[in-house]
């Protein structure tokens, strides 16, 4: 093989691994991305059923209620709107009424909310970024939100 | 009074820092003996004094010193003494002296056995090396001061976040750091290589030791990390392809991509400007790493600081170091004198496909990981890129990989010939097609392409194998003998071999794991059992335990197999008393390469408890695969053109700066 020939070998490998790669990342950028909303994002523009998204605020106080052995009810609030969430399996160690919590799952035709994943804070003084930011819009953020 | 000695230290470690960025560099350009020999003292000097100061904070952390806030926001005086160790570097300051502590020492060490290169180039690298160190210490100095005093002491610190109470953690940072850092070694090989306007095999005889202990310690601290989270979170997950995990596996990535292509360089003098650009993005992503973990752009267990200074300093420095480098190399890398090419079909052919794909997926997970920043940042849109997209990208781009690995020691230098390589590693596919058929046929249910996935780790492990008992015949002629010459191999070919089966032994435990574990979540009362993968769990009762810093409810398990008691697991929910912070302890017990998982939920009615239950099936592998491609690490730093190649060219360099001609 000649030089040039070789080098356009190298070239074309490199570019269709490259090219595989972009389709590849497209294509799963398409499917695979989650979108964080608020309960007030919820309320105002709705979801498409079956679209995967994160729903994040604080958990309202008074609203857990244990359903059978491992599933819970709760609702997610950002002080302006509320949406209920049922959750089967293990809550995080540190999910409580009044703090933050992201939730990922799909919205039932039923406007609950049926989380697969909870998430709560790695420990007492950090509040999920989304949710203190979604907090903040609703004009609600206060700092002992946090610690409290 | 110890705590100002430490503070002190670091200023005096920053002037060593600028000292040694400017004369070594100046001497080197003028040819000046003196002025170069200064970077050795210098970098001696900085190992000392950040030593120094390492110490004093450890000190103040052994003492329950909480005068120093430090102390007060991360200690307790009845946390465990290994945890006040290892809280000096559980925290944004404390881990950032780590950080310097280990870059001052590679420093030291280039210094120490760097006797052997070019003076001119020994001297540049101290510099550019103290451009890093001088930069970090004026970090710490002005936005993360570990040694800031508190005028009013308080009586008691408020303990370090439980969660990182852990054995695991006390290894995982500095294996990770010596790791990130190490590639600084590498980084500054390639700058001064850039500065010089040269490079040669003999750069890249010095530049792949260095940056195969960095890749060791960073395998281990990244298998360490994965399997503190899988204990330690409860939720049994080992990878999450959470940001943080990225950022230390991109440098991985490419690391792993810089060793293959340093051998190119190495034996064949080819893939000069392609290696240097790879050492300087190597340690690019190192910088990126430690910027998105300490810059509270992302939230996580890591992300200790959310101080906006700090970030900006840290991208300040990302900017200046990759856009500097990066800079530089488009100047200069033209100057670099390119190599010849090559086959298509050879074992640089190999190397150059095993580099285009990893950095493909090095890229991938790089952008999967700073998409939702960007669009942030950009659009305001709040988007998660969890495990589905990695799965669906990065997965594709290292099947083709694994499978051509066993290929790539195969090929012969300059034109390889892909039939006869085939038929060497005819015996390894057969017999991993065999099993994937076999697993097939026998075990119903789990994904369909899960053989295929245990059949491609039988085949990276077998393969590997495939290519020592080649290169040594040893079924050829009595077996001894056979043996003799598998002995007498160069220990790199068997640091290759060990490495890449460790990628297979990897495969099969995370292919096992995904596809067969078994899951259960029940609600539990004493003298009830679970069945799960063939074990019977009973659990007999719930007792309280006290340790030194929190108190533990015990779930005590009976486990049995057909009947037969074999052990006991003793899973926790956990309160530490300082903060009232609860945590799971899981319980886990190792059949063989599979273990049982046990972690405990939230307490229930009538005494009942929640329950999360897993049969693991293989999942040691995922961490014993790294320990052995670590073990090939090791195995061929110690290969013979190292460890003898090293003083013969010390001789050689007594003449005046002539590069040792390429093997």
């Amino acid at each position: 093989m000649k030089r040039k020939q070789r080098r356009l070998v190298l070239i074309g490998v490199a570019g269709v691994i490259l090219f595989s790669a972009v389709g590849l990342m497209l294509v799963a950028f398409q499917d695979n991305i989650v979108f964080f909303n608020s309960p007030s994002d919820v309320v105002a523009n709705g979801v498409a059923p079956d679209k995967r998204i994160r729903l994040g605020g604080l958990v309202q106080e008074g609203s857990v209620e244990r359903v059978g052995d491992t599933t819970v009810k709760f609702a997610v609030t950002d002080t302006a709107s509320r949406i209920p969430v049922v959750y089967t399996g293990l809550l995080p160690d540190l999910f409580r009424e009044g703090q933050g919590v992201v939730t990922e799952g799909k919205l039932g035709a039923d406007g609950i909310f049926v989380a697969d994943t909870v998430l709560a804070k790695h420990d007492e003084n950090y509040m999920p970024r989304e949710v203190a930011d979604a907090l903040k819009e609703q004009g609600h953020w206060m700092a002992e939100d946090q610690t409290q | 009074m110890i705590p100002e000695i430490g503070h002190y230290a670091l200023v005096l470690a920053l002037t060593m820092a600028l000292v040694q960025s400017v004369l070594p560099l100046w001497g080197a350009r003028r040819g000046d003996a003196g002025l170069m020999a200064t970077g050795a003292s210098t970098a001696y000097a900085q190992l000392l004094l950040v030593l120094v100061a390492f110490l004093a904070l450890t000190t103040a952390y052994l003492q329950s010193d909480f005068s120093v806030l430090n102390v007060v926001q991360n200690s307790h005086s009845a946390k465990p003494l290994l945890y006040k160790i290892t809280g000096v570097w559980g925290n944004h300051e404390g881990s950032m002296v780590l950080w310097v502590l280990i870059l001052v020492f590679f420093g030291a060490l280039v210094a120490i056995f760097g006797g052997n290169l070019p003076e001119g180039l020994r001297a540049t690298v101290l510099s550019v090396q103290a451009w890093t160190t001088a930069v970090f210490l004026l970090f710490i100095l002005a936005t993360s001061n570990p040694f800031v005093r508190l005028s009013e002491a308080p009586i008691e610190g408020t303990d370090l976040n439980p969660i990182l109470q852990d054995p695991g953690l006390a290894f995982h940072p500095p294996l990770l750091y010596a790791g990130y850092v190490g590639f600084s070694v590498a980084f500054s090989f390639a700058v001064a290589a850039l500065i010089e306007g040269r490079v040669d095999a003999a750069w890249a005889r010095w530049v792949r030791p260095w940056t195969l202990a960095a890749w060791c310690f960073l395998t281990l601290g990244i298998a360490l990390g994965s399997y503190w989270a899988y204990y330690e979170l409860g939720w049994g997950g080992w990878w999450f392809w959470d940001p943080v995990e990225n950022a230390s596996f991109l440098p991985w990535l490419s690391g792993t991509a810089l060793l293959h292509s340093a051998i190119v360089m190495e034996k064949r003098n080819a893939l000069k400007v392609w290696t240097v650009l790879l050492a300087i993005l190597t340690f690019s992503l190192s910088l990126l790493g430690t910027f998105l973990v300490r810059s509270g752009v992302l939230t996580s267990v890591h992300a200790f600081a959310t101080d906006p200074t700090r970030g900006v300093f840290i991208l300040l420095i990302l900017v200046f170091a990759v856009g500097g480098a990066l800079a530089l190399f488009a100047w200069r890398a033209s100057s670099l004198q390119s190599g010849g090419l090559f086959a298509p079909i050879s074992r640089e052919g190999a190397l150059v496909l095993n580099n285009l794909l990893l950095s493909a997926a090095c890229g991938v997970v790089l952008i999967g990981t700073l998409y939702p920043l960007a669009l942030e940042a950009v659009t305001g849109q709040k988007i998660s890129v969890g495990a589905p997209f990695f799965d669906a990208t990065f997965a594709p781009i290292m099947v083709p990989l694994l499978l051509a690995v066993p290929f790539g020691p195969m090929l012969a230098w300059k034109r390889g010939d892909l039939y006869a390589a085939s038929q060497r590693l005819f015996a390894a596919a057969a017999i991993a097609l065999v099993c994937m058929i076999a697993l097939y046929a026998v075990v119903s249910g789990g994904p369909v392409l899960a053989p295929f996935g245990i059949g491609l780790g039988v085949w990276l492990i077998l393969g590997a194998i495939s290519e020592i008992t080649f290169r040594s015949k040893l079924f050829s002629g009595p077996l001894s003998t056979g043996l003799r010459r598998a002995a007498g191999l160069p220990r790199a070919a068997w640091g290759t071999m060990l490495a890449h089966a460790g990628v297979g032994v990897t495969v099969i435990g995370i292919v096992a794991v995904t596809a067969y574990e078994r899951e259960e979540i029940v609600s539990m009362k004493p003298g009830d059992t679970l069945d799960i993968g063939g074990y019977e769990l009973t659990l007999d009762g719930f007792a309280p335990r006290e340790g030194p810093n929190y108190s533990d409810t015990v779930g005590i398990f009976t486990v049995r197999r057909g009947g037969a008691e074999i052990g006991r697991l003793e899973p926790a929910r956990r309160v530490y008393v300082a903060t009232g912070m609860p945590t799971t302890e899981t319980g886990i017990r190792t059949q063989g390469l599979s273990q049982l998982y046990v972690s405990l939920g939230d307490a229930g009615s009538e005494g009942a408890m929640a329950v999360r239950a897993y049969y693991k099936p293989l999942v040691t592998l995922i961490w014993l695969g790294p320990l052995v491609m670590v073990i090939g690490g090791v195995v061929s730093l110690t290969d013979r053109r190292l460890r003898v190649g090293a003083p013969r060219r010390a001789k050689a360099s007594e003449k005046p700066i002539q590069p040792a001609p390429a093997e």
